[in-house]
C-alpha cells in the first residue's frame, strides 16, 4: 500500500476501490492530535497568563511538591515504555505479551491519576481551589483536562485489552494498538511540557 | 444534452440497498443520505434564522420600535447569528461536501462512514439542544460572541450555558467531520487522480478542515472558561478576580476568524466549479485559485485581532494586525480576478447557477471592499460595532456565502434528486434575493457611519436614522420573498420536476459521470482519472488553437455490469444516532446540575453505548 | 409604408434612448442623495463623517483616501464582470460557439498580485502613520483636561480628578482644550462613541483605555455606548457639550461644591425620602448618601458608584442613560416603575458582588415622587 498521501493508489484492480483502513485510522489519529495541539495549547497559555495572579491565595511555591510530581511524572514516562512494548508485541504478533504490556501501561497510567487526586487534594487542604484565584483557575482546568485526557486513554487501553481477550482480535486490527498508543505518547507529551512550564520553570 | 456516459439505469435497478423508511434515515452511513440529512436540517434553520431576522427588522422599521421587548430582542439577535453561523452556513457546506466529495474524487464513501453519520447527529442534537432554550425560560441573550463578563455575568440564568454547551458539541461535530474529510482526501482518491487534479471544490473542503481543526480547540478551551467561571466560580474572565476580559476575545476569534473563512471558502469552491461549467472553458488559473485558498487559510490564522481593534491592544499590534488584513485581501483578490478571467472569451450559459455564482462575484466584491476598509485601524475605530460591519458581513456570507450555496443547490438539485428545478423560478429567486439583498444591506454602510451602533435594540428620534431603518425592513421582505420562491421552486421540482439525466449541465468533473440520483455504490467502477476535469476530456479533445471539439461517444467505459461482485458497502448503524441523543440528554442535564446530574449520567451512558457499540461493531460487521 | 415603419422605429427607439437617459439621471441623482445624505450634517448628530476634531478630521481624511480608492476598485471589477457576462453571454437563440480552453495566464496572475499588493502597501503608510499618532499621550504643554469615564450598566459616568467631583450622562469640555479620557468599566466590557469627536474604544474592566479628542467648536456631540453590554444598552448614551473655556470653568468649579438643599417645601420632604430610599445607590455631594473613595487611581480601584451622582441634576437635559427627557412626567413615570421606562433587571441585582442591573420599583406613593421630582428640579 502507498504510503505517500500525495499519490493515489496505483489502478490495479486489487487496490482499485480498497484502502487501508489501517493507514486512514492513522491519518485520522494524527490529524486529531493536531487539534489536541492547540486545545491544550490555549490551556496552557491561559496559565502562563495568569500563573502570578494568585489574589489572596496560595502560590506555586506554597503548593508544588516537585519531588511527588517527579516521580508520578517518571511513572506516567514508563507508562509510554510499556506503550511500545505492547506495541511490538502486537506487530511480532504475540497477544499474549501485548495484552500484558497493555495492562501495564493502563495500570501506570492509573497510577498517574491517582497521584493527580491526591496532589489536588493535598492543594485544596492548602487552600487553593478553582475559585481562589485566576492561577487556581487555570492550573486545575489545565491539569484536570490534562488527567481526563489520561482517564480516556486509560478506558481505550482496556477496551483494546478486553477486545483482545474475546478473541474478537483479527490481525489487521493489531492497528488499534498502534493508534491507541499515538494517542498515549502524545498525551504523555503535553505532560512534559506541562510538567516542564507550570511544576519545574516556576517564573 | 447528449450524454456520453455510458446508462447505468439497469446498474441502478440492480443496486442492492434498499431506500427510505425513517429507521433508515436514523441509521444510514451512506454520505449521500447524511448529506441530505444535513442540507434539510440546514434549510429548516436557515428559515428559523430568516424569521428571526425579519422580526428584528420589524423592531428596527422605525425609532422607538415597540415589536419588541429588550429582552426578547436580545435573545433574536444572538440567536440569530448562532442559527446562521453554526446550524445554517456551516451545515450547508457540510452537506455538499458529504454528498460530493466523494464523487468528486471517484470514491464510494467517506474514510468513516459511522464517524460521518455520528456527526450529523452530534450537529441535530446541538440545534435541538438550542432551540430548547426558547421554550425554558429564554434563549441565550449575549450575542453569538459571547463577550465575558457579559456573558459570564448572569450565573444563576441558564441562558448563556445553553449558548456554551451548545457550541461545544456543534464544535465537536465539526471536528469530527474534519478528521474524517481529511481522511478521506488523502487516502481515497480515484487511481491518477493527484491532488493538483482534485476539483477545487474538493479542495476548499480540504482546507477549511484544517482551518476547523486547529481553530475549533481555541475556543472550545474559550467555552469550557465560560460555562466554569459561570457555574464552577472560577476567575478567568473575573476582572475583580484578577482575570482579564480580554483573554475571552482572543480566544473566540482565534476561532472566529478561521471560521469566517469556513463560511466562505466552501462557496467560492462551488463558485469555481459552476462557473467553467456554465462558462465551456477550465477555471482560469486554476492552481492559482487553489494556492490563494490555501493562502487565505494559513492568513486566516494570523489576522484574528482586527475584531479588537478598539479594546486597546496597542499601536504595535493593532499596526501589525492592520497589515495582515490588509494583504489577506490579496489572495481573494487573485480568486475574483481568475473567476473573471474563466467567464472571458467564454460562452456563458446563464442559468440559475451561474446567475447566482455572478451574484456572489458581485456581492462579495463589496463585502471584501468594506472589509478592507475595516482593516484601516482609525478608521475602523468608527466602523467597528455599528451597522457598517453588519453590511459587511452580510454582504461577504450572505452575498457571499449564501448565494454560493444557492448556486451549489441549482447545480447539484438534478443530480441528488433526478429532477431538474424551474429555471423561471430560479430567476424570480435570484432577482428577488438580489435586489432584497441589496436593499437590507447597503443602507447599512450609511447607518454605521451616521453613528448607529450594534445589537441595539431601538434607536432614539433626531438621530437621522429613520430613514435607511425603513428601507431595510423593506428590502428583508424582499429577500424573505425570495426565499419563499426558492422553497417553492424545491419543492415542487423535487416532486414533479422535468427528469434531469445523468448530465444535464454537461459538467467537468466525476459526479456527472454516474445517474441521477447515483447508485448507493455511486460508481459501477471506480474511475481511473488521467486529467483534472476529467469527464469533461472524455467528452472533449482540443484542436491545435485550442478549442474544445467533441469526441465519439464510445471511448467511455464499456456497458455497465452493475455493481462490483466483491462490493461492500458500510452497514447501517444506529450507534452514531444513539451517541447524538446520549449527548442530547446529558447535555440538557448539565445545564440544570445538581439536580440534572442524573439526567447527565443517563445521557452519558447512553451516549458511551452509542461508542462503544459502534466501535465493537467495526470487528464483526464493517468491510470496504 | 416602410418612411413611417423607419420613421415610428427611429422614434421608439429615440423614445427608449431618452428613457434610459432619463432613467440614468434618476439613478445618479438618487446615488447623489444618498451620499449627500450619508455626509449632511444638520439632522445626524452621531455622523461620523461629519467631524468636529481635528482627531475625527485625520480619521475622515484617511476614510476619504480609502473610500475614493475602493469606488474605483469597485467600479473597474464589477464593469469588467458585467462587461464579460453581457459580452460573452449565450442566448437561447444564439448557435453554439466553439470555446478556447484557456487554462490561464501565468504574467496575469503576477500582475493581479502585485497591483493590489502595491495599493495596499501605499494605502499602509497613512494608516500606520494615523494609528500612531492618535495613540500619542497629550504632551505636558497641551495641558490636556484629563476626564475619567467609567461605564456601568446602563450609564455613563463622568469623574473630573483635577476639580475632585464625578457627574454623569453630560460630558462637559472647554473648546481648543485636548481632551484626555481615561476610560474602564465597573462591570462589563463597554464601548464610549461620540462619533463626531472620534472613533470608540472600549471601557473594559480591570484595564484603564484611552482615548484623546479636542472638541473645536461649542456645541452638543451626542454618542451612545458601543458595545454590547445587556439588556438597555441601546439606551446607554450620553453627551458631550463643549462650551467656552470660561463657561466650563463656572461649570466645574460650581460642580467642585456641594449643592444647596432646600430646606422648606415638597423639596425639603423630597430630600427626607431620598435619604430613607435612595442614599443605598445615589449620592448628593455632601449631603446624602457614601461616596466612593476617588483617590484611588482608576486602574487600582475596586469599589465603584451603584448609581449616577445626582448633585446637579436639575441641570441635566435628559436622564436614564440620557434616554428620557429631564422633566416632571418622565421623571413621574421613571419613579413610579423604572422598569417600565428603561429594560433592566433589577431583581438581579447584587450590590456586594458589583451587579447592577437597574434601579429597583421603590412603590413609592404619589406625594413621595412629587417631593423627590421637587428636589431634583432643585438640584442646579
Amino acid at each position: 500500500m502507498s504510503t505517500d498521501l500525495a499519490t493515489p493508489p496505483p489502478a490495479t484492480p486489487e487496490a482499485v476501490g480498497h484502502h487501508d483502513v489501517a493507514d486512514q485510522r492513522k491519518v485520522a489519529m494524527w490529524a486529531f492530535l493536531g487539534s489536541e495541539v492547540l486545545f491544550f495549547g490555549a490551556l496552557i497559555t491561559t496559565f502562563l497568563l495568569y500563573r502570578n495572579d494568585v489574589g489572596d491565595g496560595p502560590g506555586a511555591a506554597d503548593v508544588f511538591d516537585i519531588p511527588f510530581t517527579s516521580v508520578s511524572s517518571f511513572i506516567l514516562l514508563m507508562s509510554s515504555l510499556t506503550m511500545v512494548l505492547a506495541h511490538h508485541s502486537s506487530m511480532r504478533r504475540d497477544w499474549r505479551q501485548m495484552r500484558i504490556w497493555l495492562l501495564a501501561t493502563a495500570l501506570l497510567g492509573s497510577v498517574f491519576l491517582a497521584g493527580q487526586v491526591f496532589e489536588f487534594t493535598e492543594f485544596v487542604h492548602k487552600g487553593l481551589t478553582v475559585s481562589t484565584s485566576p492561577f487556581g483557575s487555570s492550573f486545575f482546568v489545565l491539569t484536570g483536562f490534562h488527567g481526563a485526557h489520561v482517564a480516556v486513554g486509560v478506558l481505550m487501553l482496556l477496551a483494546t485489552y478486553f477486545i483482545s481477550v474475546s478473541g474478537r482480535f483479527k490481525a489487521e486490527e493489531g492497528m488499534n494498538v498502534e493508534i491507541v498508543g499515538l494517542y498515549w505518547h502524545f498525551v504523555d507529551i503535553v505532560w512534559i511540557v506541562i510538567f516542564t512550564i507550570v511544576y519545574l520553570l516556576q517564573v | 444534452m447528449a450524454t456520453l456516459t455510458p446508462d447505468v439505469t439497469a446498474a441502478v435497478d440492480a443496486s442492492p440497498a434498499p431506500r427510505g423508511g425513517i429507521w433508515s434515515w436514523i441509521t444510514t452511513t451512506d454520505h449521500k443520505k447524511i448529506g441530505i440529512l444535513y442540507g434539510v436540517t440546514s434549510i429548516f434553520f436557515f428559515l428559523v434564522g430568516g424569521i428571526e431576522a425579519l422580526f428584528i427588522r420589524l423592531q428596527l422599521a422605525t425609532p422607538n420600535g415597540e415589536v419588541l421587548s429588550a429582552d426578547a430582542y436580545n435573545q433574536l439577535f444572538t440567536m440569530h447569528a448562532t442559527t446562521m453561523v453554526f446550524l445554517v452556513v456551516m451545515p450547508l457546506a457540510a452537506a455538499f461536501a458529504n454528498y460530493f466529495l466523494p464523487l468528486l474524487i471517484g470514491a464510494r464513501d467517506v474514510a468513516f462512514p459511522r464517524m460521518n453519520a455520528f456527526s450529523y447527529w452530534f450537529f441535530l442534537a446541538g440545534g435541538i439542544f438550542l432551540t430548547v432554550s426558547f421554550f425554558v425560560g429564554g434563549a441565550p441573550d449575549g450575542g453569538w460572541f459571547g463577550y465575558a463578563p457579559l456573558s459570564t455575568q448572569v450565573g444563576e440564568m441558564v441562558r448563556m450555558d445553553y449558548w456554551a454547551l451548545g457550541l461545544l458539541v456543534l464544535g465537536v461535530a465539526s471536528i469530527a467531520s474534519s478528521v474524517n474529510f481529511i481522511t478521506t482526501v488523502l487516502t481515497m482518491r480515484a487511481p491518477g487522480m493527484t491532488l493538483m487534479r482534485m476539483p477545487v471544490f474538493v479542495w476548499m473542503i480540504f482546507v477549511i478542515s484544517f482551518l476547523l481543526l486547529f481553530s475549533l480547540p481555541m475556543v472550545t478551551v474559550g467555552l469550557f472558561q465560560v460555562w466554569t467561571d459561570r457555574n464552577l466560580g472560577t476567575l478567568f474572565f473575573d476582572a475583580a478576580g484578577g482575570g482579564d476580559p480580554v483573554l475571552w476575545q482572543h480566544l473566540f476569534w482565534l476561532f472566529g476568524h478561521p471560521e469566517v473563512y469556513v463560511l466562505i471558502l466552501p462557496a467560492m469552491g462551488i463558485v469555481s466549479e459552476v462557473l467553467p461549467t456554465f462558462a465551456r472553458k477550465p477555471l482560469f488559473g486554476r492552481s492559482f485559485v487553489i494556492f490563494s485558498g490555501i493562502a487565505i487559510g494559513f492568513m486566516g490564522f494570523g489576522v484574528w485581532a482586527h475584531h479588537m481593534f478598539t479594546s486597546g491592544l496597542g499601536p504595535v499590534a493593532e499596526a501589525a494586525f492592520a497589515l495582515t488584513t490588509m494583504f489577506i485581501a490579496v489572495p481573494t483578490g487573485v480568486k475574483i480576478f481568475n473567476w473573471l478571467g474563466t467567464i472571458w472569451g467564454g460562452s456563458l450559459r446563464l442559468a440559475t447557477p451561474a446567475l447566482f455564482s455572478l451574484g456572489f462575484i458581485f456581492l462579495f466584491v463589496i463585502g471584501g471592499l468594506s472589509g478592507v476598509t475595516h482593516s484601516i485601524v482609525p478608521a475602523d475605530s468608527q466602523q467597528h460595532d455599528s451597522y457598517y460591519v453588519v453590511a459587511h458581513f452580510h454582504y461577504v456570507l450572505f452575498g457571499g456565502a449564501i448565494f454560493g450555496i444557492f448556486a451549489g443547490i441549482y447545480y447539484w438539485f438534478p443530480k441528488v434528486t433526478g429532477r431538474m428545478m424551474s429555471e423561471r423560478l430560479g430567476m424570480w429567486n435570484f432577482w428577488l434575493m438580489f435586489i432584497g439583498m441589496n436593499l437590507t444591506f447597503a443602507p447599512m454602510h450609511v447607518l454605521g457611519l451616521n453613528g448607529m451602533p450594534r445589537r441595539t435594540y431601538r434607536y432614539a428620534e433626531g438621530l437621522g436614522l429613520d430613514l435607511w431603518n425603513l428601507v431595510a425592513t423593506v428590502g428583508s421582505f424582499v429577500l424573505a420573498f425570495g426565499v419563499l420562491v426558492f422553497l417553492i421552486n424545491a419543492i415542487r421540482s423535487w416532486r414533479r420536476g422535468p427528469e434531469a439525466g445523468p448530465d444535464p449541465w454537461d459538467g467537468r468533473t466525476l459526479e456527472w459521470t454516474t445517474s441521477s440520483p447515483p447508485p448507493v455504490h455511486n460508481f459501477d467502477e471506480i474511475p481511473v482519472v488521467e486529467h483534472e476535469d476529467d469527464f469533461w476530456h472524455r467528452k472533449y479533445a482540443t484542436d491545435e488553437e485550442g478549442y474544445a471539439v467533441r469526441v465519439a461517444t464510445d471511448d467511455a467505459a464499456a456497458e455497465s455490469t452493475g455493481p462490483p461482485e466483491d462490493l461492500h458497502l458500510p452497514s447501517p448503524s444506529f450507534y452514531p444516532a444513539l451517541s447524538g441523543l446520549g449527548v442530547l440528554i446529558a447535555l440538557l442535564g448539565v445545564v440544570y446540575v445538581p439536580w440534572g446530574l442524573l439526567a447527565t449520567a443517563v445521557g452519558g451512558a447512553i451516549m458511551v453505548w452509542g461508542l462503544f457499540g459502534w466501535s465493537l461493531e467495526s470487528l464483526v460487521r464493517e468491510e470496504h | 409604408m416602410f418612411g413611417t415603419d423607419r420613421h415610428h422605429e427611429g422614434q421608439t427607439r429615440a423614445n427608449r434612448a431618452r428613457r434610459r437617459g432619463r432613467t440614468r439621471l434618476v439613478a445618479l441623482l438618487g446615488s447623489l442623495a444618498v451620499v449627500a445624505a450619508a455626509c449632511s450634517d444638520t439632522a445626524i448628530p452621531q455622523n461620523s463623517l461629519d467631524p468636529a476634531s481635528p482627531q475625527a478630521r485625520d480619521i475622515d481624511e484617511l476614510w476619504n483616501l480609502v473610500f475614493w480608492i475602493a469606488v474605483v476598485i469597485f467600479v473597474l471589477v464589477e464593469a469588467a464582470l458585467i462587461f464579460a457576462v453581457i459580452r460573452y453571454r449565450k442566448r437561447r437563440r444564439d448557435p453554439e460557439r466553439p470555446v478556447k480552453q484557456v487554462h490561464g495566464n501565468t504574467r496575469l496572475e503576477i500582475l493581479w498580485t502585485i497591483i493590489p499588493t502595491i495599493i495596499l502597501a501605499i494605502v499602509a503608510v497613512p494608516t500606520l502613520a494615523t494609528i500612531f499618532e492618535l495613540r500619542e499621550e497629550p504632551s505636558p504643554d497641551e495641558n490636556a483636561l484629563e476626564i475619567n469615564v467609567i461605564g456601568h450598566q446602563w450609564w455613563w459616568e463622568f469623574e473630573y480628578p483635577e476639580y475632585g467631583f464625578t457627574t454623569a450622562q453630560e460630558m462637559y469640555v472647554p473648546t481648543g482644550r485636548t481632551i484626555y479620557l481615561n476610560l474602564t468599566s465597573a462591570d462589563v466590557i463597554h464601548s464610549f462613541w461620540t462619533p463626531r469627536l472620534q472613533g470608540k474604544r472600549d471601557a473594559v474592566p480591570g484595564r484603564v483605555n484611552n482615548l484623546t479628542f479636542l472638541a473645536e467648536e461649542e456645541g452638543e456631540y451626542l454618542g451612545q455606548c458601543a458595545e454590547f453590554c445587556g439588556l438597555a444598552h441601546a439606551d446607554m448614551r450620553h453627551v458631550v457639550v463643549a462650551v467656552s473655556p470660561e463657561e466650563f470653568d463656572a461649570w466645574a468649579e460650581k460642580h467642585a461644591t456641594p449643592p444647596e438643599i432646600p430646606t422648606e417645601g415638597p423639596a425639603a420632604a423630597g430630600y427626607e425620602t431620598f435619604q430613607v430610599v435612595c442614599t443605598a445607590c445615589h449620592v448628593i455631594d455632601g449631603a446624602a448618601g457614601t461616596p466612593v473613595d476617588r483617590t484611588v487611581p482608576l486602574e487600582d480601584r475596586t469599589e465603584w458608584a451603584y448609581a449616577p451622582n445626582l448633585s446637579y441634576f436639575g441641570e441635566r437635559q435628559k436622564f436614564g442613560g440620557w434616554s428620557f427627557d429631564n422633566d416632571p412626567n418622565h421623571l413621574e413615570a421613571w419613579l413610579a416603575d423604572p422598569t417600565l421606562l428603561k429594560p433592566m433587571a433589577p431583581e438581579l441585582n447584587d450590590l456586594d458582588d458589583g451587579r447592577i442591573l437597574g434601579m429597583p420599583n421603590f412603590g413609592l406613593d404619589d406625594t413621595e415622587i412629587q417631593n423627590l421630582i421637587a428636589l431634583l428640579e432643585a438640584l442646579r
